[in-house]
């Protein structure tokens, strides 16, 4: 189970929204060993891609050094799909690096990008190639998903 | 004084868990052929053949080899060394 709460759920759909047609990517830190996304961290796609993306590999050093410093990691791992359905690719499962990281994808096809009508959003663990989804739960408040 | 190296968390089962190691050379080559006389298996991860694996980035003191030289970069005492795995998909 993933629990994000609204405002950092809002900021990953919109960040989807507005890179679509390329894929969004991006992390949400938090502290190390909490599995609490409290950091919302947009990344650039390097890629700039509808099919592809990579963090861009010097900000993605800043990153994890910014991480280091304030004893945090990336409990997130999000990014986009724009004409497919939220689920790791093929690409997904091959590259996917960081085995305690909850995988987030967004889909935007179908015109989802446009509007507010809510986008597909769903979370996967990708360990040693394989994919396991679990469930997102969106709270109101980072006090409400920290209390439990 | 020897060349410090930052593992990232999925190659740290070669490194008993340690985040830092330090390793040796003159050249990055050298300081992996160095790690992985005492971590079996790690060069593998990061190296294929002769050049760096696409989806792994190495700095040296925060520059990207890639842009250094690659495998060739050179280093010396006192030197960072970070290994860090593209985060990249479909």
């Amino acid at each position: 189970m993933l629990t994000l709460d609204q405002a950092t759920y809002d900021a990953i759909v919109a960040h989807a929204r507005r890179d679509h047609p390329d894929e969004a990517c991006g992390v949400v830190a938090g502290p190390a060993g909490s599995d609490r996304p409290t950091r919302f961290v947009p990344m650039l796609n390097a890629a700039t891609s509808p099919t592809f993306y990579e963090f861009d590999p010097g900000e993605l050093l800043r990153l994890y050094q910014e991480m280091d410093a304030r004893d945090e990691e990336p409990v997130v791992i999000y990014h986009s799909h724009t004409a497919t359905e939220a689920y790791p690719s093929r690409t997904d499962v091959d590259l996917a690096q960081e085995p305690s990281a909850h995988y987030v994808l967004v889909s935007t096809r179908d015109g989802a990008h446009r509007g507010d009508d809510p986008l597909q959003t769903r979370s996967y663990r990708i360990v040693d190639g394989a994919v396991t989804e679990e469930d997102v739960r969106v709270v109101a408040a980072p006090d409400a998903a920290a209390g439990e | 004084m020897a060349i410090e190296v930052k593992v990232p968390t999925i190659l740290r089962t070669y490194t008993d868990g340690e985040k830092v190691v330090s390793g040796s050379g003159d050249t990055l080559a050298e300081v992996l052929d160095d790690l992985e006389a005492r971590h079996p298996g790690i060069r593998q991860r990061v190296v294929d053949g002769d050049e760096l694996r696409r989806f792994v980035n190495v700095y040296v003191n925060d520059e990207d080899v890639r842009f250094t030289g690659g495998l060739g970069t050179g280093v010396s005492d006192g030197d960072a060394v970070v290994i860090l795995p593209a985060v990249a998909g479909g």
